[in-house]
């Protein structure tokens, strides 16, 4: 009894300050998760609730012959989507970082900020100016082809071409974290290396390539991973630009577990496809893990 | 830097090939202003669409100057009876889960920071390992869950989940961790209770990382849509992002309408970035948002 009471006096407050964090991460994430590993495995209804499928495997089976493949095709357009998005995000913010690094003080912050302004509105808003600036009669860049005496593109209900102006809207909206990010870290590269660098003559692309890059290694491998699991997870974007989803030819994986999900509720496949890109993801977050382990740093 | 080198004349000072320094400068600035209107323009083109008169099509040469005029805001707020209750709706949201954060994740990043106790590491390590699950597969089971409680179309199907988010409290112990552990001895001995140095020594020294945490939160519940999207079902009940979302399909040719409403939901935060600037880039860089 008295162990008890010590017990309760010792520590009872910490677990008190944990309580509810920890309440909320079992109810609404770790309890979800367990359940939705559940339901992949079930015909589940709304009415009379799950029942084991068979072969019990049957629904990942589903999810990826469900109308010839559909997901297929829509992982393979999140793998393309996410190529296009990681390699800009990473070239641009080097770039832009190692542009903006030399200004004054003040320089740097304005471009900072001007790059990082979009970010702060909602993807689902930032999508939707983007399917404004593709509206095939008044769009801004169906102006700029119309000026250029282009033949009229239909850029977001062509199936060939809408899922490649949703990648070009996406390479076109600037990575602001990024540019934060090198920025930082590229700031805290100490001068001296530079100036070693300047008594052998080394040129600023020679500078940057061998001095910059290098350094901000952990920082382009931290953001190769933050982008590639967003980019995976991409769906406001589809949903506000592509609606219809242009013949399925715009499917990504979440626009595939929304539509399943709760458009048809079907909850089973869904749930499935879920767990593939949680799948997905997880092998990006070891491979972070694993760079990161062998990780030097300066 | 120049004064320095003529104080100092270094080996380095050498002629230095002045030509491509200036090419390499022209060309510096054309990039950083060309990629700046890139970054602006989307968002600048539908703010000068949403304050020109527009009551159909707009105009096939883009509208690139605004006629600073209010008429598209005035047809909405009229023509679509549920704008303010959107507006009112993602304010509330977000405020009481920036609350709930400012709180909680304190809370538990001061337990994970300065206190020793029994599976104090499993407990972190379970939090943590949240942060690789895609919010996607917590969809169903969290729209069941909802559904059960009859919580499906009200704001709580937003706030109750949205009390989970693991950064916040990773967020919070690397600052707590940071503080003097002095600090909580000496209240200690001046006889503040275990809550009493939490709300008067620990909260108070955290706000720097609070205000970051609050920062963030908010934005992030502002913007969210996924969820929002799946969680309400009525016009009433939506949410900015899903209310702005559905305006094409309610108001198909007033485009007038759409604009001004896609505006009037974005501009609250750019104006809210604009006043936080510095707590924004310093949440970024303390690795709190991606976008």
């Amino acid at each position: 009894m008295t162990g008890i009471r010590k017990f309760i006096k010792q520590y009872g407050w910490s677990y008190l300050f944990i309580l509810p964090s920890l309440l909320t991460f079992t109810i609404f994430t770790l309890a979800p998760v367990l359940w939705s590993l559940v339901i992949s495995f079930q015909d589940y209804s709304l009415v009379r609730g799950g029942k084991w499928v068979t072969p019990i495997y049957a629904n990942y089976v589903e999810a990826f012959t469900l109308l010839n493949g559909i997901f297929l095709i829509a992982i393979r357009n999140t793998v393309i989507y996410t190529l296009f998005t990681v390699i800009a995000a990473i070239g641009l913010g080097l770039i832009l970082a190692s542009l903006i690094q030399p200004l004054s003080n003040r320089l740097r912050t304005f471009f900072r900020a001007a790059y990082y302004l979009p970010a702060v509105t909602s993807a689902l808003i930032i999508g939707l100016t983007w399917a404004y600036i593709f509206n095939a009669q008044w769009g801004f860049a169906t102006y700029l082809t119309r000026m250029f005496g282009l033949p009229p593109i239909r850029w977001l209900s062509d199936p060939d071409i809408a899922f490649w102006s949703v990648v070009l809207s996406a390479v076109l909206t600037l990575p602001a974290t990024a540019i934060v990010l090198f920025s930082a870290a590229m700031g805290a590269i100490p001068q001296e290396y530079y100036e070693a660098a300047d008594l052998d003559g080394a040129s600023p692309i020679q500078k940057w390539w061998n001095i910059t890059v290098p350094l901000v290694k952990s920082t382009t491998l931290y953001l190769v991973v933050l982008y590639t699991i967003a980019s995976f997870e991409v769906f406001e974007r589809i949903y506000i630009m592509v609606p219809s989803g242009v013949g399925n030819s715009t499917q990504t994986i979440v626009t595939q577990i929304y539509n399943n999900g709760f458009k048809d509720f079907d909850f089973g496949i869904a749930s499935a496809q879920a767990f593939v890109l949680f799948a997905m993801i997880a092998l990006v977050a070891a491979f972070q893990f694993r760079v990161l382990r062998s990780d030097v740093e300066y | 830097m120049s004064s320095e080198t003529t104080v100092l004349p270094k080996i380095a000072d050498a002629p230095k090939p002045r030509f491509r320094l200036q090419g390499y400068a022209a060309l510096r600035w054309i990039i950083l202003i060309v990629t700046a209107v890139i970054a602006l323009f989307p968002m600048y083109w539908l703010f000068a669409n949403a304050f020109t008169p527009i009551t159909s099509n707009p105009p096939l040469t883009p509208i690139l100057i605004p006629a600073f005029k209010l008429d598209n805001f005035e047809r909405l707020l009229v023509n679509n009876k549920f704008y303010m209750n959107w507006m009112l709706n993602s304010l509330i949201v977000a405020f009481v889960v920036t609350a709930f954060h400012a709180v909680f994740d304190t809370m538990a990043g001061y337990a994970f920071a300065k206190k020793r106790f029994p599976g104090r590491n499993l407990f972190f390590v379970l939090i943590l390992s949240t942060l690789m699950i895609p919010i996607h597969v917590t969809f169903i089971p969290l729209y069941l869950i909802n559904r059960q409680l009859g919580l499906i179309d009200s704001l709580w199907a937003l706030i109750l989940p949205g009390t989970a988010w693991v950064f916040g409290i990773f967020l919070m112990r690397q600052y707590i961790q940071t503080l003097p552990g002095e600090l909580i001895d000496a209240a200690k001995i001046d006889g503040c209770s275990e809550w009493g140095v939490f709300r008067h020594v620990i909260f108070p020294l955290s706000l720097p990382a609070i205000a970051a945490l609050a920062i963030f939160t908010f934005v992030r519940s502002w913007n969210d849509f996924l969820w929002p999207v799946i969680a309400l079902n009525k016009p009433q009940n939506y949410t900015l992002t899903v209310g702005v979302a559905n305006l094409q399909g309610e108001f198909m040719t007033d485009w007038g309408i759409i604009f001004s409403g896609a505006a009037l939901a974005a501009l609250p935060m750019i104006i809210f970035f604009l006043f936080f600037q510095k707590y924004f880039l310093e949440g970024v860089r303390m690795g709190a948002l991606k976008g």
